[in-house]
């Protein structure tokens, strides 16, 4: 990779002084921007290790809420009794994101500020209708994630903690990618206090819902009520693992299980 | 002599080095004063290569040296050489390009190297490869074989017209022709051999250093024959004499074949090493292995089997159109010829065989020798088109193969196509896998399995393969430019040690072990005290290394003929300080002994007697225990087996798992069980890797490839392999001193085609004749599609 | 950029001076000569390069140097006590689990890590837990098999009868 210099402030104050060099980035856990400066794909000045920030760890309960910190692990969260309690099908979602060793290191916190259109936890952050807090807002799931590779995040502005409604009835299916074991299409499927939600991701370029599959499975939390449900397949990621129409029919089969699952 | 005996499974001596992070691979080789060496490579499939500036990487931060193609021709180097001369039909040779060692005036593939930089660091060799300024000047790339071959696609080489390097065929046209035409059934298929990037852990690297004082070139590098790598790069590229250059391979991290070729980078860091006088480190990144180190198999077949009212086999007809990428690597022209075609008997009685394969030139990586190497290409396309015929006979695969099978007394049996078979008893070891596989209860696994919604199927696939390479005068009549023999010296110390130096390698195969165990067992002494050393010109006589299964046939025999040479001078002076007369003098268990009396010496008295020749018979021997045999093996040797694969598909998504796979397998004398067991388990993950997994993509257009790191090829891993049920069966290789028939490759040979033939198997209730390789979800998804339209909407 | 990275590793205070760029695997193979630690992959999906931060299982190729200040790290070469291999380590011995031993570091860091968190693991938890570690040579069935007898032993539990007959040292 190219050359930066790194550093790791104590305070969230003096994280946001160094986003002052428009060519500094934050690194969280790490696994998606290390491979990427080994690519050499971006050239920061400087890395700035949001790792030293207490303030950012940890699975709390909040009354009818688990507020995640930005940077708790995914082991952490895979393994949290509080969460393996309140809304397990996150819990096991955390379990299936890389493997053991990227799950030691990763974070809640960078998956969602990076927006991997493969990535689990979008899918989740969407379906269980959770709210990002940052350190300036706090901005709704559906307003979050909003293109390949984007979301509603300001310049300077750095996640702090997602706040996630408790749900009892929920499920994640991922089917991976044979190679990179990236989902080629994950649906969570949660009945939340707002109601049912089904959302997408590794389909398109961005985690989508799917308002016919919830407005059917309002009516009737069965797999058979989304069995006919077909999703169009224009402006789904096409490549040479599964076509944008491959994944299309994934998305039934997927959300079909996961209802299934929830039983 | 429990513990170092032939057929007991010892555990291996290199272990402890390997487990506790004390292995010495090439990367871990660090030389006084070394620099770190970055290759700028090709970007495009075909450009021509224009002006190269050098001169802001040059000053650089820490940068020593930059060369390219330009500076190695000032110095009159030579290209990479091709080892195995094929002729086309009608006699001409093959074309062949040269293959510079970093491009001159035109790049042919992406990776092509077309620089170094030379630097104190790879951070700043790295850095300032950056800013070496490169016109190219991108024309189109001719990217898939069977469009290469097409009128107006782009011409890799202005040589080879048409992009055919060469044209060949075996067999007898004519048999072949006359039989389909008498045929009951002719039964047809067209098939893919996917193309594979073998992907060894390690990733290859190679120091050059030359020391100034003696000037030699030392080359450290990741290879499976070390000697090889010398003679090619020292005569032909270098033009040093070996005497000069010493090719150490330490330990590598697997091979599977793709660490048997010359390398450019070798040959880029020895010359390198010798201008700048330092030594110089280069080591792949993965992404750069993809694009560097040779592809295997590319295939595309037509094949037709003909059947006579019996269903017995009366002629194969195949034509093959195989990939050579765009230089020719240095065994690539044989793989889809001498061993491909003569293996097309596979283990069946056919009498009429013809094969042509035509090898074409496209801008891809060079495409040479992966983990069976011709044979798995072979064995896919012929066990497809047997179990096709089953189909369409309605008979059971296991009768149809049955019928036709070698019978056991048969051997020597002379096959159609060049080789001759030496034993084997292809019957046993079908019965063994079919007994371990359950098959004939298969049908209640399947309907238990429809009625959980999955597709299951079982298919199997028995093979046979030439392996033990190679009595060098056959292969030279059919145009290797090299010898197949092995050597090995067996040093007797004077306090009775032993040092093996054997010509094979070993990166993986346990040769440390199996070795030991061989001489254990001949001469009778401990496996402790005994040392196998591999890897190093400077201590080994000239040997040929490993691949092509070849190491305990070849290497193994070379041994046994060394050891046999010390126990003949050990009789001889055993017999001088027994006072007996020679012939009465027995070796047995480490001793030598007076027939009919209990008078013996052991191996150790007189190996101190032959280097403390006091009393000595000096007038017929000379001093010294240390014997060299080179061992030139009579003929090819020939495992065989049967391979049962069961799968399921989840017709919904189309993912397949393979729930079951058995292997039954004839390796003749098996030297160590459990390193065997190993071998065939690895072979087998990559031949389902193959069939389920992996496909080295390339774009069909620009030539870009795709699938250039494991974020898009799939290497398999541990949950999606099943365990393996393993036997063997054994036949006794007839023509080599231990009866060994070799190993390494067979699970990668059975494999694709058990497990293609079992999802056709699961797929056949929808009428489905065939499905490519990779059977990835989306292919086994969309011929379900297609060959099960969608039901209206209830 | 130069910095001081000071850390403990195997036990011992070790401290190299690095660049930002440098990676975990980098300070321990080039700065600290332990080249157990190998490196198989540039898309951190390989494994070869697992070794233990702070008591996990990490993947050090992904890993900067700077980032592990402070840290306590557990290497290949640490595993074994003095000439007496870990059970783990010994059981991988015993089924053959190993042939180029490239991956094995790396394999062997991942089996002491998934036995921490889960002493008796299931073939397809073995299998699962090994998503992160690629080997090329065994097809992992003999790893399964050394995973399952060492966590046995580390169990205090008699180990299987080794299926390849090998008899007990």
């Amino acid at each position: 990779m190219y050359e930066f210099e790194y550093q790791k402030p104590a305070s969230l104050d003096d994280v946001a002084r160094l986003l002052g060099d428009e060519d500094a980035k934050l690194v969280a856990g790490g696994m998606t921007l290390i491979p990427t400066l080994k690519m050499r794909l971006a050239k920061p000045t400087q890395l700035v290790d949001l790792g030293a920030i207490p303030s950012l760890k940890g699975v709390s309960e909040d009354g009818d809420a688990v507020v995640i910190g930005a940077m708790t692990r995914h082991t952490d969260v895979n393994r949290s009794d509080v969460v393996k309690r309140a809304i397990p099908a996150l819990a096991a979602m955390a379990g299936m994101i890389g493997d053991p060793a990227v799950r030691n290191r990763g974070t809640i916190g960078g998956s969602i500020a990076n927006n991997d259109p493969a990535a689990d936890y979008p899918a989740a952050v969407v379906a269980l209708n959770a709210t990002v807090r940052t350190n300036k807002r706090e901005i709704a799931a559906d307003q979050f994630f909003t293109g390949m590779f984007e979301t509603a995040l300001q310049p300077g502005e750095i996640v702090t903690a997602v706040r996630f409604p408790k749900v009892a009835q929920a499920n994640y299916q991922k089917f991976r990618n044979p190679a990179s074991r990236y989902a080629i299409v994950g649906v969570f499927v949660a009945k939340t206090p707002a109601g049912v939600r089904v959302a997408v991701t590794g389909a398109g370029p961005s985690v989508f819902r799917v308002p016919e599959m919830e407005a059917a499975l309002a009516k009737s939390f069965t797999p058979d009520a989304i069995k006919d449900i077909a999703i169009k397949d224009d402006g789904l990621n096409s490549d040479i693992h599964a076509s944008a129409e491959y994944r299309a029919h994934l998305v039934t089969v997927m959300a079909r299980r996961a209802v299934q699952a929830c039983a | 002599m429990a513990d170092g005996s032939i057929g007991t499974p010892v555990r291996r001596r290199e272990d402890y080095r390997f487990l506790t992070g004390q292995g010495t691979y090439t990367d871990d080789i660090n030389r006084p004063g070394q620099l770190h060496a970055y290759i700028l490579r090709s970007p495009h499939a075909n450009a021509k290569l224009g002006r190269i500036d050098t001169s802001g990487a040059a000053s650089s931060a820490g940068v020593i040296a930059v060369f390219t193609g330009q500076d190695m021709a000032k110095d009159n180097l030579g290209g990479l050489p091709c080892g195995w001369l094929i002729n086309s039909k009608d006699g001409s040779p093959m074309k062949e390009p040269p293959h510079p060692v970093l491009a001159v005036e035109r790049v042919r593939h992406v990776g092509d190297p077309v620089a170094v930089v030379i630097a104190e660091s790879l951070g700043q060799a790295r850095d300032a490869a950056e800013k070496i300024a490169v016109d190219y000047a991108v024309e189109p790339a001719a990217v898939d074989v069977v469009a290469a071959l097409k009128p107006g696609a782009p011409q890799v080489w202005p040589e080879a017209p048409g992009n055919v390097c060469y044209d060949w065929q075996l067999g007898d046209a004519g048999a072949v022709e006359t039989a389909i035409g008498k045929a009951t059934r002719v039964v047809k298929l067209d098939l893919i051999n996917n193309r594979l990037v073998p992907n060894a852990m390690e990733p290859r690297a190679a120091i050059g250093e030359y020391d100034r004082a003696t000037g030699e070139h030392t080359l450290y590098t990741t290879s499976q024959n070390p000697h090889v790598i010398r003679l090619l790069m020292g005569a032909f590229v270098l033009h040093m004499p070996e005497s000069k250059l010493r090719v150490v391979a330490p330990d590598v991290g697997g091979g599977f074949g793709s660490k048997i070729y010359h390398y450019a980078e070798e040959a880029i860091v020895t010359w390198a090493a010798g201008k700048v006088r330092k030594p110089i480190k280069w080591t792949a990144d993965r992404s750069e292995s993809f694009m560097s180190d040779a592809h295997g198999r590319d295939h595309v077949t037509h094949v037709e089997l003909a059947l006579d009212k019996d269903a017995k086999f009366l002629a194969l007809k195949v034509s093959t159109i195989a990939n050579m990428g765009a230089y020719l690597s240095t065994f690539a022209t044989c793989i889809p010829t001498y061993l491909y075609g003569t293996l097309l008997a596979g283990t069946y009685t056919t009498p009429a065989i013809y094969v042509e394969t035509k090898a074409v030139f496209t801008n891809t990586v060079p495409v040479d020798a992966y983990r069976g190497a011709g044979r798995p290409e072979a064995t896919f396309l012929l066990e497809r088109i047997v179990d096709l015929a089953a189909d369409e006979l309605g008979m059971d695969p296991a009768e149809l193969r049955r019928r036709n099978f070698i019978p056991a007394n048969a051997f020597p049996y002379q096959t159609p196509v060049a080789l001759q078979y030496d034993s084997g008893d292809y019957q046993s070891t079908l019965e063994l896998a079919l007994k371990a596989a359950g098959y004939s209860e298969f049908e209640a696994r399947r309907q238990e399995a429809a009625r959980r919604g999955k597709l299951r199927g079982i298919g199997l696939a028995t093979y046979i393969e030439a392996c033990g390479i190679a009595p060098s005068a056959v292969v030279g009549s059919l145009g290797a430019r090299a010898g197949l023999f092995e050597s090995a010296a067996v040093r007797v110390h004077p306090t009775g040690s032993v040092t093996v130096l054997t010509g094979s390698h070993q990166h993986g195969q346990g040769h440390e072990t199996t070795f030991a165990q061989l001489v254990s067992d001949h001469l009778g002494i401990p496996i402790e005290s005994i040392e196998i050393v591999h890897g190093d010109t400077a201590k080994i006589p000239y040997g040929m290394g490993t691949y092509g299964s070849r190491s305990i046939a070849v290497g193994g025999s070379a041994i046994i003929k060394a050891m046999d040479k010390v126990i003949a001078k050990g009789r001889k002076i055993a017999a001088h300080l027994l006072e007996a007369s020679e012939a009465d003098v027995e070796f047995k268990d480490g001793n030598f002994t007076v027939a009919g009396t209990d008078r013996s010496k052991s191996l150790a008295e007189v190996a101190l007697t032959a280097y403390v020749p006091h009393n000595f018979p000096h007038d017929e021997l000379e001093p010294g225990l240390d014997e060299t045999a080179f061992y030139d093996p009579k003929n090819f040797t020939f495992p065989s087996g049967a391979h049962i694969a069961e799968v399921e598909i989840d017709s919904d998504t189309g993912r397949l798992e393979i729930v079951n796979f058995t292997a039954s397998d004839d390796f003749g004398r098996i030297i160590n069980p459990m390193i065997v067991a190993g071998q065939v388990h690895g072979g087998l993950a990559q031949g389902i890797g193959q069939a389920v997994l992996e496909g080295c993509v390339y774009d069909k257009d620009t030539g870009q490839l795709l699938t250039g790191s494991y974020n898009d090829y799939a290497m398999p891993r541990a949950d999606d392999l099943p365990p393996f049920d393993l036997s063997t069966h054994v036949t006794l290789c007839t023509h080599n001193p231990l009866g060994v028939k070799g190993c390494g490759e067979a699970g990668a040979i059975g494999a694709p085609a058990a497990i293609a033939n079992a999802v056709v198997d699961a797929l056949k209730p929808l009428g489905v004749r065939h499905v490519e390789m990779p059977l990835t979800p989306e292919r086994l998804w969309r011929t379900i599609q297609r060959h099960q339209p969608r039901a209206a909407a209830e | 950029m130069q910095k001081t990275v000071s850390l403990t590793v195997n036990g011992k205070p070790a401290s190299a001076t690095v660049e930002g760029r440098t990676l975990l695997v980098q300070l321990l193979r080039e700065h600290l000569g332990l080249t157990g630690t190998h490196v198989g992959c540039d898309t951190s999906q390989c494994g070869a390069c697992v070794v233990h931060v702070n008591g996990e299982a990490v993947k050090s190729c992904t890993l900067l140097a700077v980032q592990a200040e402070g840290a306590n790290v557990l290497t290949i070469e640490g595993v074994a006590n003095g000439d007496t291999l870990h059970p783990m380590q010994e059981a991988f011995r015993n089924n053959h689990a190993l042939q180029c031993g490239f991956c094995t570091p790396g394999m062997v860091m991942s089996a002491l890590d998934l036995v921490k968190n889960n002493p008796k693991p299931t073939d397809r938890e073995i299998r699962e837990y090994l998503e992160g570690n690629l080997c090329r040579c065994t097809g992992y069935h003999n790893i399964v098999l050394a995973i399952a007898e060492g966590a046995a032993v580390m169990r205090g539990e008699a180990p299987p009868a080794n299926p390849h007959g090998v008899a007990a040292e």
